[in-house]
């Protein structure tokens, strides 16, 4: 029974994948990645990790895709244009892309992976006595904590360089500058003038 | 009922790898598509070790998916940072246009 959810899982994931490359509109192409992930999401769940699983729903599907998305539908591109050559270089990145398939199918087939005191070939959920969150939790607060934190400041720089990127300067627009606020003092904003009397004033 | 083994999951996440890298190839103008493409390949990877990881009954594996994850998804948004800027000077994301740096 499970097999047969593998074969639709990875069937619908691979067809979709192929659908992200070859679709015309990118807006597609987002949506078929999206189901590539719900697919591949569905997969993780065979294989018994579902920490994993959600994880890739909420980052990839609730992130990354919708931030593909916006960038596809806030610039204002001619996709068009970007499609001239596709068939020009179709024959070579076949020829690469098979290449590449058969010999790491050849490798994969060749080879056993079997291991000493791992019981069998079956890869199905792994029965252990605790869940997969607390599984990875129990690891990465603890040996691979440096991993974790250096994970952290890599999406800290991420974030803070893709605002850097993009920030811009825009002339005209009247904006609340809070150090010049609190750096004025009353000497050189406030001026006291004796005005004489018919004369007016004028250096202002 | 056939058994889904280990070559399975690893057979089906190098055809998605191939997949993306010959996205590559056939959108080679296009930089967004070429992001998605590297996005299936990172997901390849991810089927990978969690493959790995299930097999050896090993949660290290897992871990690395993780790490891998956190990569992918600050790699998308910086990659997605420099088109915009790089729409905004050229107005195009070709990739062809990104010659300013030939001597």
């Amino acid at each position: 029974m499970l097999s047969v959810f593998f074969y639709l899982f990875s069937t619908i994931a691979v067809l979709s994948a192929i659908m992200v490359i070859i679709a015309k509109n990118p807006v597609h192409s987002v949506f078929f990645l999206i189901l590539t992930f719900f697919n591949a999401t569905g997969l993780f769940i065979l294989m018994g990790a579902e920490f994993l699983a959600m994880l890739l729903l909420v980052v990839y599907v609730g992130a990354v895709a919708v931030l593909f998305l916006f960038v596809i539908m806030m610039l204002n591109i001619d996709f068009n244009s970007l499609r001239t050559g596709m068939i020009k270089n179709a024959p070579l990145g076949l020829l690469i892309g098979a290449i590449l398939l058969g010999e790491i199918i050849f490798s994969y087939v060749g080879m056993r992976y079997g291991v000493a005191g791992t019981p069998g070939n079956e890869l199905f959920v792994v029965l252990s006595k605790v869940e997969n969150t607390r599984a990875i939790g129990n690891v990465i607060y603890t040996d691979y904590i440096y991993l974790f934190q250096c994970a952290g400041l890599i999406l800290l720089v991420a974030m803070v360089g893709a605002i850097v990127l993009t920030h811009r300067k825009r002339e005209n627009v009247k904006k609340q500058d809070a150090v010049k606020q609190t750096l004025r003092n009353k000497s050189d904003s406030i001026d006291i003038n004796e005005v004489e009397i018919g004369k007016g004033v004028n250096n202002v | 009922m056939y058994e889904i083994s280990l070559t399975h999951y690893l057979i089906l996440s190098s055809i998605i790898f191939t997949i993306g890298i010959f996205g590559v190839f056939l959108n080679r103008k296009n930089l967004i598509i070429i992001l998605m493409s590297i996005e299936l390949m990172l997901l390849a990877v991810n089927i990978n070790f969690i493959a790995f990881s299930t097999h050896l009954n090993l949660i290290v594996g897992q871990v690395f998916a993780l790490f891998v994850l956190t990569v992918a998804a600050a790699e998308a948004a910086i990659g997605l940072a420099i088109l915009v800027v790089f729409f905004r000077s050229r107005g195009s994301i070709a990739v062809d246009d990104a010659n300013s740096m030939k001597g």
